[in-house]
């Protein structure tokens, strides 16, 4: 009889198991998954530099920016407006990490072309993973005909090599809640050749071909739609004595807006420059916020899908 | 009698035993399709999870909204920054029963319904889902298609692209669910 007993039990416990919540018994027999961060930043770019974001696989952006004229140049330039240098360029995603890209700047007759790997992505849930790394690289050719003059505007150049600069970064970043990202990039980039502003100056001390600097960018989303963006480029200083930073140029300060309507996103913005590869920008930068040398600019950006294959997909 | 007694419930919970409650699916498909003469956007998410309780009729579906894909990919930002909110809600989630008592052994196909919340964007809804189980051997296969009126589960559309966006968004399900090991 009392075997009898143990048996009911054991089959009331059968019975009890079976009247499990369904969800618990889904939660207890899948794995969790891996969320990755998405839209760590709205666009490729913070303002005038890369952010962590690369172009998904078969997508193509073409951007097109525009910095105008310093506002202090008054009404008659209307406030800058008159002059513009732009930067065309078009940009594919390889695969959803790998992406290229080739683009040409009005300022000093520029091309450049550049590629973008995801390293590591920021990701929650079964994977952890506190930042997004993407590494740049990139190559710029001045294709200004050459000047036996030597000034910045019409340099000199003794052969095609002296036309390259070249750049490297590190882009690290971080969506810490929803709306607000931050990014620093430290930044490597070297200039086969350097100018002078001023071909008068006597002193001996050269400008080096080597610059290190470190980047700061970050955003904050206003609504889901609009953030405001702000980006700051310090130089480091030479480490060698031989050379010293050109006090011509000015490190990078920039702020703005981005604004995203379905396949385009508005980058407008103030920035003091003129430039929008990293060799201008960086490394050449001849305006300051403190002497005025504040600059009206906005990229567009406008992404097309060749996603052919998931389009023949059956939904 | 006291043999009878022991054989019998012996035998009973064997017969609980043998046949496994919980079927499970870890690879269910979740596709929607939204159309308007302007654009038509479709994603699909093939990594959705369920269970189904025979004994109870039970079932409990979730999802990882991440996980739907799209064939462009600005539509996907779009969809988990804009419109879901996929990392404040992360998952879509069933929780219900099926009304009509199947005899979950025996191979066939049967109209069924099952009424239960369907929480998703944060907002919970009772629903009545209608759908189709096939029966095959150890294989249940649930096929369930609905439309999700996009205003029940407060998910705004801007103006700006209200003409891009159907306001009812038809949803289509098919789980195939095996037998749970204990």
């Amino acid at each position: 009889m009392k075997n009898i007993y143990i048996l009911f039990l054991l089959l009331l416990s059968v019975t009890v198991k079976a009247q499990d919540d369904p969800m618990d018994v889904l939660e207890k027999n899948t794995k969790p998954t891996t969320t990755f961060a998405t839209a760590t930043f709205k666009s490729t770019r913070v303002i005038n530099g890369q952010s962590v974001e690369t172009m998904a696989k078969r997508h193509l952006d073409f951007r097109i920016a525009h910095r105008f004229g310093a506002l202090n140049t008054g009404a008659y330039n209307y406030f800058g407006l008159d002059q513009a240098t732009m930067r065309m360029s078009f940009e594919y995603g390889l695969t959803n990490d790998l992406m290229v890209g080739i683009g040409r700047s009005t300022t000093q007759k520029t091309f450049d072309y550049f590629g973008k790997y995801k390293l590591l992505k920021q990701s929650s849930g079964a994977h952890i993973m506190p930042v997004s790394v993407t590494l740049f690289a990139s190559i710029a050719a001045v294709s200004l005909s050459t000047n036996p003059e030597n000034s910045f505007s019409s340099p000199s150049f003794a052969n095609n090599i002296e036309r390259l600069s070249y750049c490297t970064q590190i882009l690290i970043a971080r969506k810490i809640t929803d709306g607000f990202s931050l990014q620093i990039s430290p930044t490597y980039l070297h200039r086969n050749k350097v100018f002078r502003i001023n071909s008068s100056d006597a002193s001996e001390v050269l400008e080096p071909n080597d610059i290190f600097a470190i980047g700061f960018g970050g955003r904050y989303k206003l609504n889901k739609r609009t953030s405001i963006n702000a980006e700051y480029f310090y130089r480091l200083p030479s480490f060698n004595d031989q050379y010293t930073l050109n006090s011509n140029y000015h490190n990078s300060l920039s702020v703005g807006v981005d604004i995203e309507t379905g396949g385009h996103v508005f980058q407008l913005h103030f920035t003091n420059s003129l430039g929008m590869i990293e060799k201008q920008f960086i490394a050449e930068n001849t305006e300051s916020w403190t002497n005025g040398g504040i600059h009206w600019g906005f990229n567009l950006s406008r992404t097309f899908s060749f996603d052919k294959k998931k389009k023949k997909d059956n939904w | 009698m006291k043999n009878i007694i022991t054989t019998l419930i012996i035998s009973l919970f064997f017969a609980t035993n043998a046949k496994a409650q919980n079927y499970i699916c870890r690879d269910g498909e979740t596709s929607f399709f939204s159309e308007t003469p302007l654009e038509n956007i479709a994603a699909i998410n093939k990594t959705v999870n369920s269970v189904l309780n025979i004994t109870t009729n039970e079932i409990a579906v979730k999802m990882v909204m991440t996980e739907f894909k799209f064939k462009n990919h600005l539509m996907e930002e779009h969809f988990n920054e804009n419109y879901m909110e996929s990392p404040k809600f992360p998952n879509g989630i069933f929780k219900g029963k099926i009304n009509e008592a199947i005899d979950w052994k025996k191979d066939g196909s049967f109209d069924v319904t099952a009424k239960g919340t369907l929480i998703m964007h944060g907002v919970s809804k009772e629903r009545l889902l209608k759908g189709k189980v096939t029966i095959k051997g150890e294989e249940i296969t649930l096929l369930c298609d609905f439309n999700i009126p996009l205003s029940d589960h407060k998910i705004d559309v801007p103006k700006l692209v209200i003409a891009k966006i159907a306001d009812n968004v038809a949803v289509k399900n098919k789980f195939i669910f095996t037998a749970m090991k204990k």
